[in-house]
């Protein structure tokens, strides 16, 4: 009898993204949901602040508040086929180390949040900036943030589906989570789009703190994922 | 067994108290600017900081508890921030009523230490509701240590975010005036935080002692084969032998 062999994480990680992606791709349950979501909720600020044209810390907080509800949209729905198809028991018999799950669902939702901004960015340019000179160095900003809520997002994701009320849960306890990200976020966000063009007041400090936090909350998700999935 | 110590501490803790009360009125000097008010601050900031610590070292419980899987370890971690969260509450009405007196408003949003002290309290506070929602007793307490965990080290990383965000300082009583806060008023200060420090340490010794107790009771009742009182009712506390 030979020693058990457990799958290079690599490939266990490549093959646990590829069914993520596939099964996105052919229901499109999370992202066409979460790009109308937030199309919508700039029409909503656009008559909740009875405002045509954004600029500086309104505009950033409109378009961080919109991403950041848009994706608990994501966030919750993330393991919800693992709960109830069984995709929780088939992880816990494959001989793969535990860790590769919560990497790759982190990346199946970076790329959920990469391809939601790729629409709902232009668009919120389009509604209510009168450049789009802002878009280029915002880019930074939003991989970094979006590492972030990746992080968090699927460490609070894997706990609520466990709950009852999983969907009340996870936003819950996730919002007061991300709020440093938010802060730190909006604070590089505002002056680049602030009214007479793109400024860098604080953008290294603030693109420092966003990092710090997604180092931090990636490697503690990574140190606990393993705790959460025993049963 | 957690009542093993009670006895001496809560001494310690009524003595250390009243220490810590007659210093501050009779012996620390008025504040040159603010006054009576300031005398708060010897009950406040000692409030703040013990919570701060408590919430942290309920992350380390929790650590002890994912690593040794033993249920104890959890219920020390949710003591820790059951009582971090009372004194939170304390905390920030305390603040309040120092902060009308003096900058003349119950709420200050450019006080980056009250914003950071408000997102740390509103946190822990999803503890509660986040433990209620998980029904297995063993996946609750390894849920709810993650949760102390990653919490914990959102404590630090908060205080950097919004401190950076903001302008206006937080009265640095220690850094006020030149040449910092007069010795009588270090003293004071010192004998306050102790006596704080002591009195959480005793409140979570004794909701533990009154945990295993009843706990104890309940195994008893259940070995007599009579109907458990108070029963039906999910608990969100963990059970401790």
């Amino acid at each position: 009898m030979t020693a058990p062999r457990l799958t290079p994480s690599r490939q266990a990680f490549a093959t646990i993204l590829a069914k993520d992606l596939r099964s996105e791709l052919r229901t499109l349950q999370s992202l066409p949901a979460m790009a109308l979501f937030a199309v919508t909720t700039f029409v909503i600020f656009r008559f909740g602040l009875d405002r045509t044209q954004l600029s500086g810390s309104l505009a950033a907080g409109v378009l961080w508040a919109t991403l950041l509800f848009a994706a608990l949209l994501g966030v919750n729905r993330l393991f919800v086929a693992e709960r109830e198809e069984g995709g929780f028991d088939a992880i816990r018999l494959a001989p793969i180390d535990r860790s590769v799950l919560f990497a790759a669902k982190a990346t199946a939702l970076l790329a959920y949040l990469a391809v939601l901004e790729l629409v709902v960015v232009p668009i919120f340019a389009l509604f209510f900036l009168g450049s789009a000179a802002a878009l280029g160095p915002l880019v930074a900003v939003l991989l970094l943030a979006d590492l972030g809520i990746a992080a968090t997002g699927t460490l609070i994701s894997s706990m609520a589906v466990h709950s009852r009320a999983r969907d009340l849960l996870g936003p819950l306890v996730l919002l007061p989570l991300i709020v440093p990200l938010m802060i730190a976020a909006t604070g590089a966000s505002e002056p680049l789009l602030a009214a007479g063009g793109p400024g860098y007041h604080r953008f290294g400090t603030w693109l420092a703190v966003l990092s710090l936090y997604d180092l931090i909350f990636l490697l503690l998700g990574y140190a606990v994922f393993d705790f959460l999935l025993e049963d | 067994m957690y009542g093993k110590g009670l006895k001496p501490l809560s001494i310690a803790t009524v003595v250390a108290i009243a220490a810590a009360f007659s210093l501050v009125f009779f012996y620390a000097p008025l504040d040159a600017d603010q006054g009576f008010i300031q005398k708060i601050f010897y009950l406040h900031v000692p409030l703040a900081i013990v919570a701060l610590i408590g919430f942290v070292i309920g992350g380390v419980f929790a650590i002890f508890h994912l690593r040794s899987n033993d249920r104890r370890w959890d219920a020390w971690s949710y003591v820790s921030i059951h009582m971090s969260v009372i004194f939170g509450v304390a905390v920030l009405i305390t603040g309040s009523i120092w902060a009308k007196a003096s900058w003349g408003h119950w709420w200050i949003w450019d006080e980056p230490t009250l914003v950071s002290f408000l997102i740390v309290f509103l946190m822990y506070a999803t503890y509660y509701p986040f433990r209620y929602a998980i029904e297995d007793p063993g996946q609750q307490a390894r849920y709810a240590s993650v949760f102390a965990i990653v919490a914990g080290a959102f404590v630090p990383l908060n205080f950097m975010a919004v401190r950076l965000a903001q302008g206006l300082e937080h009265p640095r009583v220690f850094a006020s005036a030149n040449g910092g806060l007069p010795d009588s008023m270090l003293f004071t200060f010192l004998v306050c935080l102790a006596a704080v420090a002591l009195l959480w340490l005793t409140l979570v010794k004794l909701e533990l002692t009154a945990k295993s107790t009843s706990g104890q009771l309940k195994r008893l009742r259940r070995a007599l084969d009579a109907p458990p009182s108070g029963s039906g009712r999910p608990r969100i506390a963990p059970e401790v032998s």
